[in-house]
Formats: structure tokens, C-alpha cells, sequence
């Protein structure tokens, strides 16, 4: 059976709009971009001072993209991973070499909104060179079946000077199974932000690890997440933040929500320090919605169940 | 318009009101006047029906209406609301969004403006900590504005902000009045308090003194400012 790709990429393409995307970004020149669906290639740009390599696996695609040294990359670079099937297996692995002075943003869209059993195996891996700025959000639309199983996973290394700011966000359909696990290395006076917003429902099971090293003197970090769990989901996240060199700073900051009596939480703040100069810190909330917060939302009209809504989205943003 | 019948609250076995009786018009302010503890928020959380704050004893009206029964989200709308000492923060919500929780009602830009901060600066800030307390009672005012009630309830407006902020404050409770709205306007400091067309004043759980600005907050002054007479204030000092 012979598939049809520039049909395949007009679906992602309208999946991609439909999901809050800039599907004409897809298309033109001035963006940098990479669209795969399965284990193709749909379509791809290269721009100046950006490099794509990709090959195809069985069941998913290598990827490896450079920005070379000094280059800052003007407009945002579309990433798009999707499974336009119901079910099927995804393994990206990947590479983010980013040159020394470099600076360049990625929006990612992860598309699994046909899913009824669909796994996704995302293993990254990020080098950030000295003083090079990556800011990566990757933004997740699932199906409501509940059969998404995602494994997303990165092990980044920020080298001296170097930024990174991170975001996950999953708050449209269902989580389903979902383990996050990022750790980073930072050589002195990076900074890095890792930020996470996930709503679970049902029977969804999410487990997040954020984990930062902060490795070389005057580096600093925050793990930050905000979770709601309504019906019978569960969540577990660990925020782990290393202060392994004087003047380092690390922040853990976590709150997961629980809306509905089946719905449980756990939030493990997990800090070190090895350097009497170093300074970790961490706040964790984990419970129902400030009842404070719902009243104020009541007495100016809204029913509870709007109150919660507008809670949340704003937490989720 | 609002009329409290001896209205009993309590909490194990503490009783915090102790039969309230109050009466507050159209187009009125109404200041309720007295030391900490002496049930002020209790009242305010009992008009406006939070969760737990039913009385055990007495019965609330509204527009001639029983709503002693009634949720929080019926009374608002019908009318009541109410802004909070302290403010809650709502993390990631831009202060137009908040003020545009109901459509159709107050814009709001206008809203802002009546509180007299600038939109352009204030539209797209966050309703969270960033605010200086304040700006977010100001902001917590025009949220208010926003819903156009017909009885606003504010619990200490004047309490953690600055003196001209205070200033600003009390021409927006002026403006409340103008525009239709009664305000039950709840403090412990006389200042705020005469800015009532009427005050009571709330001792222990009970108002044991109402009517004329000047005399229950000289009286206010003289006696409760620091006060201790609870519990023989009636019999020796009231005539
Ligand atoms: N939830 C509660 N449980 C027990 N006691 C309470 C509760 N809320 C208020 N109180 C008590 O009731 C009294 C009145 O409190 P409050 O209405 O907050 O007074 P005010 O606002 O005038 O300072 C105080 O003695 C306070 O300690
Ligand atoms: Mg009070």
C-alpha cells in the first residue's frame, strides 16, 4: 500500500492549525522547519545557519539539527511530530548541537489526536554551547481515548554562560501515560528553566522528573510544574536540583492540583547542596483549588464548575 | 434592600454573631464600625453565603426575597457581592480577563479607570503577587465595577495600602453609590467609617449602637478604640 506524503502533510498541516499552530510557517521560507509523521519525513527547511540531518528507522526517525556558532536564528523553528494513525509506535531520537553565541527558539507540536494505542519515545539530547541561548516549547495534542503512552526524555548539557528554557505543555486531551525525565547539566553562569504544565484526567498516570546539576560556579535553575489532576488520574513529580559549586542558585517549584475525589498526587522536592555557597530552595503545593479563589470567582456570578475552569486554564497557561 | 433578622452564628460552641439585626437601603453606604474580633468578617462571609457561614438561627432578605438558603454564585447573581480583605491571587490570569468575567457588564478599561488606574498599564499584568497590595485592592474594586451589583459588600478596604491609595479608595466607594450600588462598607478605623451615610457598630457579635455618623463613631472612639468592655458594654455605657 503506497501512501501519499503530500496528502499526509496537508493532515499534519491541518491538525497543526487546528491545534492553535502557525501552519503557514510550515510552508514558507523564513522558518525553519521539520515536519514527521510515522517515520517520515514530510517536509523540512533549512535556513541560514541551520543544519537538519534525518534518517529514517523502522519505527521512527534520527534527527540531528545544528545552528552553527554565532548565528542568532530570527524567527521561531517549527518542529512537528505527529501519528496521524490510532495506533503505532514512534521513536524519535534527537540532536540539538547549538554553536557557541548562537540563539535560536523551537516550537514544537506533538500531534497523537487520533490515538487509541499510540506509543511515543522521544529521546533527546541538547547541547547548549557557550553562551548560546535554546528555548524549546513543546506543545502536546493527544486524543481523548486515554491511549497515549509518551516516554519524552532529555539529557541536556548547558556549557558556560549558556540558556535554556524549556516547556512541556499537555492540556489538551488526555495525558494517558506520560513519563517525563529531563535532566541537565550546567557548566558555570548557565541558566536554565524548566517548566511543565500537564492536566490529567480519568485514569491518566503521569510521572515527571526535572532534574538539574548545577555544576560550575554562579550557575542557576528553576524546575518548575503546574499539574491538575481531576477524576481518577495521578501524578507524581520529582524536582531535583543540584547545587554542586559555589554561588549556584536552584529553585524547585511544584504544585499539582487534585479536583475530584479519585484524583491523587505526590510531589517529591529532592535538593542537595555541596557547596556552603550554594543556595537551593523549594515550594511545593499540592491540594483542591484555594477555596478563596473559587469564592471570589462565585460572588461575582460564575457557577463553581466555571470558577474551577477559569482556575485552572490560567494555571495551565 | 438587604435586611438581616437576628441573625445567630457560631462555631462549636463559640457564638461569634449574636443576633444581628440590619437594614441597608438603595443608593446607601452602610458602614459597619468596630475593634478586631468582633465578627466583621463573619457577617460579610454570612451575606454572601461562603461555604460553611450558614446562620443557626435568624433569616436574610434580599430585595424582599429569603436567600438565606441561597448559594453564592445565586446571590451574586442576583445582585450581592463581595471583595475581600485581603484579595486572592490568581496565577496566570491577566487583570482583563479577571475583570471580564462576566461579559456585557462593565468594560474593562472603564473599570480600571473608575478605580483610577491607567489600562494601558494595568490590562495585561497578572493577577498574582506582582501586584503591590494596593494595586490589587484597586484591582479587586473594579472586578466590582466590573459586575455592576446592586450591594457590594467590602471588608476592610482600606486595611494593607498606602495613604493616597486610601484617598483613591474612598472616592471609588463614593462612585459605587452614584452609580446605584449599596455598599456595606466594613472597617475597624473611624475615618473610613464616616464615609457612611449611616454606621453601626458592631461589639462582640452584637450592633449595640446605629444612625448618625458623628455620634457612633465619637462614641466608637471614646469607648471601643481600646476597648475593654466587651460583654458590659450594654449595661454601663450604652443609654
Ligand atoms: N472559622 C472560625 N473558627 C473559629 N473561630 C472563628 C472562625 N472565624 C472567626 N472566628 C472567631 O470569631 C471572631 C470574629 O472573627 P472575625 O469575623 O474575623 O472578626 P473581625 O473581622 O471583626 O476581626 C474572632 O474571635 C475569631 O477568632
Ligand atoms: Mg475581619
Amino acid at each position: 500500500m503506497s501512501i501519499d506524503y503530500s496528502k499526509e502533510f496537508e493532515m499534519i498541516a491541518e491538525v497543526y492549525k487546528k491545534t492553535g499552530g502557525d501552519e503557514k510557517a510550515l510552508f514558507d521560507k523564513k522558518h525553519g522547519a521539520l515536519i514527521i509523521n510515522e517515520n517520515k519525513v514530510l517536509g523540512k527547511n533549512e535556513i541560514k545557519g541551520m543544519r537538519i540531518e534525518h534518517q529514517s528507522l523502522k519505527n521512527g526517525v534520527k534527527v540531528k539539527i545544528f545552528v552553527e556558532e554565532g548565528i542568532k536564528i530570527e524567527n521561531p523553528v517549527h518542529l512537528c511530530f505527529g501519528m496521524l494513525p490510532k495506533e503505532g509506535r514512534q521513536e524519535i531520537y534527537s540532536e540539538f548541537i547549538i554553536g557557541k553565541n548562537a540563539g535560536v527558539e523551537f516550537t514544537a507540536h506533538c500531534i497523537f489526536s487520533n490515538a487509541k494505542h499510540i506509543e511515543h519515545i522521544m529521546d533527546s539530547e541538547v547541547v547548549i554551547g557557550e553562551n548560546a541561548e535554546m528555548s524549546y516549547t513543546e506543545t502536546h495534542y493527544h486524543s481523548e481515548s486515554g491511549g497515549t503512552f509518551v516516554y519524552p526524555k532529555l539529557r541536556g548539557e548547558i556549557k558556560k554562560g549558556g540558556r535554556f528554557f524549556e516547556e512541556f505543555k499537555l492540556t489538551e486531551g488526555r495525558a494517558g501515560t506520560l513519563n517525563i525525565d529531563y535532566e541537565i547539566d550546567q557548566d558555570e553562569r548557565s541558566s536554565c528553566e524548566l517548566l511543565t504544565k500537564i492536566y490529567g484526567k480519568k485514569d491518566d498516570r503521569i510521572e515527571v522528573r526535572e532534574s538539574l546539576n548545577l555544576n560550575g560556579v554562579y550557575a542557576a535553575g528553576t524546575a518548575k510544574s503546574r499539574i491538575v489532576l481531576t477524576d481518577n488520574a495521578f501524578g507524581n513529580v520529582l524536582g531535583e536540583i543540584k547545587g554542586n559549586a559555589a554561588y549556584t542558585r536552584g529553585h524547585v517549584d511544584c504544585h499539582e492540583i487534585v479536583h475530584g475525589d479519585g484524583a491523587k498526587a505526590v510531589s517529591t522536592p529532592k535538593i542537595s547542596v555541596e557547596n556552603s555557597f550554594a543556595r537551593v530552595t523549594h515550594e511545593a503545593a499540592i491540594g483542591r483549588i484555594s477555596k478563596k479563589e473559587l469564592e471570589t470567582l462565585m460572588a461575582r456570578g460564575l457557577r463553581e464548575e466555571e470558577a474551577v475552569d477559569f482556575i485552572v486554564r490560567g494555571l495551565l497557561r | 434592600m438587604l435586611e438581616l433578622r437576628d441573625v445567630h452564628y457560631g462555631t462549636g460552641d463559640k457564638e461569634i454573631l449574636k443576633g444581628i439585626d440590619l437594614v441597608i437601603g438603595e443608593s446607601r453606604i452602610q458602614s459597619i464600625i468596630g475593634v478586631n474580633g468582633t465578627g466583621k468578617t463573619t457577617l460579610a462571609a454570612i451575606i454572601m453565603g461562603l461555604n460553611g457561614y450558614r446562620p443557626h438561627r435568624g433569616r436574610i432578605f434580599f430585595k424582599g426575597r429569603d436567600i438565606t438558603d441561597l448559594s453564592i454564585t445565586e446571590r451574586a447573581k442576583l445582585g450581592i457581592t463581595l471583595a475581600w480583605q485581603i484579595p486572592a491571587s490568581f496565577e496566570g490570569i491577566t487583570v482583563k480577563e479577571y475583570l471580564s468575567i462576566k461579559k456585557n457588564f462593565t468594560a474593562p478599561e472603564k473599570a480600571l479607570k473608575l478605580v483610577g488606574l491607567n489600562p494601558n498599564l494595568y490590562l495585561n499584568r497578572v493577577v498574582d503577587e506582582n501586584l503591590s497590595g494596593g494595586e490589587r485592592k484597586r484591582i479587586e474594586l473594579a472586578s466590582v465595577f466590573s459586575v455592576k451589583p446592586k450591594l457590594v459588600i467590602l471588608d476592610e478596604p482600606d486595611s494593607g495600602i498606602d495613604m493616597a491609595s486610601i484617598t483613591a479608595i474612598k472616592k471609588v466607594i463614593k462612585n459605587f453609590k452614584k452609580m446605584g450600588t449599596s455598599v456595606l462598607l466594613i472597617t475597624h478605623s473611624e475615618r473610613m467609617a464616616k464615609v457612611g451615610d449611616t454606621v453601626s457598630l458592631l461589639c462582640d457579635g452584637k450592633i449595640v449602637k446605629e444612625g448618625n455618623v458623628k455620634e457612633v463613631t465619637e462614641f466608637f472612639r471614646k469607648y471601643c478604640r481600646e476597648c475593654d468592655h466587651i460583654g458590659e458594654i450594654e449595661e454601663e455605657i450604652l443609654k
